[in-house]
């Protein structure tokens, strides 16, 4: 692929010796966002006595929640969208070469998907907030959840995939397939696995597979980058994904909410 | 009192799994009245507020406010009825004004509406020296205050205030009952107090309902309550005479109609008895040559009556269950006794 096609997207991707790329912060740290703004919602109003005020304003029960979770979404959505025209305007600085249309909407798909991924993180902040009493227990318990899917999945997948399929002396030939896919599955339900693949995937013109590609699917394949339209079907399950955890864990938020008493 | 009644409840029931917090409570409370519902923690007081406002769904029986069904309606009973609860708080990082106007806001008041109300009522419950103070700095009886100012601001008909004198100076207690007073005669307001602080419930309160265990045990007026207790043959009388002499102590006994006799170290007599021994006791006192320092019939105060309708209701708890709560009272004293020898 010539290399100097798509040089905008670079400056989303590329890490220094130091310093991670824009799409791993945001991979790593997205989740942070959401947690802080989620991890206090309903308890610390609980906490204040601010609740069961505002329960008995004619309001119904589930707005209250609804606000909480469609705040928290509007800023995750406003600080994504000025992260990524920051880094955009500081780049056409730098370098000197507007983003192509292309790039552009390879952008904005990337940067709503930050946003979805951030939101799953806001709406299990949001469950832990109503569950748990304190927010520090509601904090630690999002931020444990956080680092055992961020760095953690990946041990227990490859763990759990090694000792029902080993790949070790003859028979592991066979079962090296079946080893890959059950890490992949495995993987993959993390939400920060699913969003380094789509984020990888959508800035990344070049990338034309994810998952396992065989001797005979490359032969006769084209040696060029894929069409925006074809990268994001790539990653569409991915974005479809994301949602579902978002909307599963927003709906566990409200009924548990709905159930619950409002005195202090 | 041919006020129409505003809050009416039938068999209102919640049970919490095995505990049933409030049992089959029929209470109606008329336009106007300023009501009292007294009981000890945990009677289901703050239960029973609020399934009126619609915050939880009572297990048994309807509640409605001006019409409107607690459980089915619950915003147009919100709209009407204020709600101050029993530690209210208030966002700490918005200021006392701001906090209003977001009330005010919520019950679906234009902007300038609220402006103008929360300025006028931060200056009914005086608090416009700290209006434009962040609310994470007020103290306690300055949080009490604007959380009148707070109820006050959706105009309601009815206002439901949760232990409004928990924790607050005997100045400021004065001042909150003049502005609870006020907000009866001068507004018409409808107001249900639930309290355990008797004595100001009874400055404040045109009908009192005693409420043990999920039970309303008694309901009315304080005066009536008293009246009923003494048609019952109890009667409680305070007796100090000097000298102290035991001579006079068992001939008080020994009167007809004397149920029970404590004394305590300044010799002050509390005598309880089936019918009136005022007459009979002076004479005694003059018998046995003493001098009468204090004589005080009790029974006019709520503090008294609540306490001999609690004891009633005990004792009735004890008669129907075999004495359970005081059956284990006695068993815990016997084993401290049996450890201890």
């Amino acid at each position: 692929m010539d290399s100097s096609e798509f040089l905008f997207l670079k400056l989303f991707t590329t890490s220094g010796n130091s310093i991670y790329s824009f799409a791993t912060f945001i991979a790593f740290l997205g989740p942070l966002v959401g947690i802080t703004l989620g991890f206090d919602a309903i308890n610390n109003e609980r906490s204040q006595g601010t609740l069961n005020r505002l329960a008995a304003q004619p309001i119904y029960r589930d707005s209250i929640i609804n606000a909480k979770f469609l705040a928290g979404a509007t800023v995750i959505l406003m600080l994504t969208f000025t992260l990524g025209l920051f880094m955009s305007g500081a780049g056409l600085l730098l370098i000197g070469i507007p983003p192509s249309g292309e790039e552009v909407c390879r952008i904005i798909a990337y940067l709503l998907l930050s946003a979805v991924y951030m939101s799953v993180w806001l709406a299990l902040a949001i469950i832990f907030s109503v569950v748990c009493k304190h927010a520090a227990t509601a904090a630690l318990a999002s931020i444990s959840i956080w680092l055992f899917l961020s760095l953690f999945m990946d041990l227990v997948a490859s763990g759990i995939s090694n000792v029902l399929f080993p790949v070790e002396g003859i028979q592991g030939y066979g079962n090296m397939m079946k080893n890959y896919e059950l890490d992949l599955a495995l993987n993959r339900i993390s939400p920060y696995y699913l969003f380094t693949e789509a984020a990888t995937t959508i800035l990344n013109p070049s990338v034309r597979s994810i998952g396992i590609v065989t001797m005979s699917s490359v032969s006769g394949a084209i040696d060029a980058p894929l069409p925006f339209g074809q990268s994001l079907l790539l990653i569409w399950p991915h974005l479809v994904v994301m949602i579902a955890l978002a909307a599963a864990g927003f709906a566990i938020a409200y009924v548990s909410f709905m159930r619950q008493e409002i005195r202090a | 009192m041919a006020e129409p009644f505003i809050i009416e409840t039938k068999g209102l029931t919640k049970c919490y799994g095995e505990v049933t917090a409030v049992d089959g409570l029929d209470l109606t409370i008329r336009q106007g009245e300023v009501f009292g519902l007294l009981g000890p923690n945990g009677a289901g007081k703050t239960t029973t507020t609020l399934m009126l406002l619609g915050l939880t769904e009572p297990t048994e029986g309807t509640a409605s406010i001006d019409g409107f069904d607690c459980t089915r309606q619950p915003l147009k009973v919100k709209s009407i009825v204020g709600y101050l609860p029993d530690s209210v708080g208030f966002y700490p990082d918005m200021t006392g004004r701001q906090n209003l106007i977001f009330t005010g806001q919520l019950n679906g008041l234009d902007r300038e509406l609220c402006e103008q109300r929360a300025s006028e009522l931060l200056e009914r419950v005086g608090m416009t020296y700290a209006a434009d103070r962040k609310a994470g700095t007020y103290s306690r009886g300055m949080k009490q205050r604007l959380g009148i100012a707070d109820v006050l601001m959706k105009d309601p008909k009815v206002i439901i205030m949760d232990e409004p004198t928990l924790g607050i100076d005997p100045e400021g207690m004065r001042e909150l009952i003049s502005l609870i007073r006020e907000l009866s005669v001068r507004d018409g307001r409808t107001i249900l107090i639930s309290s355990h602080q008797l004595y100001q419930v009874q400055q404040i309160c045109d009908r009192v309902g005693i409420f043990v265990a999920g039970q309303l045990i008694a309901c009315g007026r304080i005066e009536d309550l008293g009246r009923q207790l003494e048609n019952e043959g109890n009667w409680s009388l305070d007796l100090q005479a000097e000298p102290n002499k035991k001579e006079l102590y068992e001939k008080l006994s020994d009167l007809a109609g004397v149920k029970r006799i404590e004394q305590d170290a300044t010799g002050l007599m509390r005598i309880e008895s089936s019918r009136d021994i005022r007459r009979d006791a002076t004479t005694l006192v003059m018998e046995t040559g003493c001098i009468l320092t204090q004589l005080h019939q009790r029974g006019g105060d709520l503090d008294e009556i609540y306490h001999r309708y609690f004891e009633k209701a005990g004792e009735s708890d004890e008669r129907a269950d075999g004495g359970k709560a005081s059956g284990k009272l006695r068993s815990l004293f016997h084993k401290k006794q049996a450890s201890g020898q």
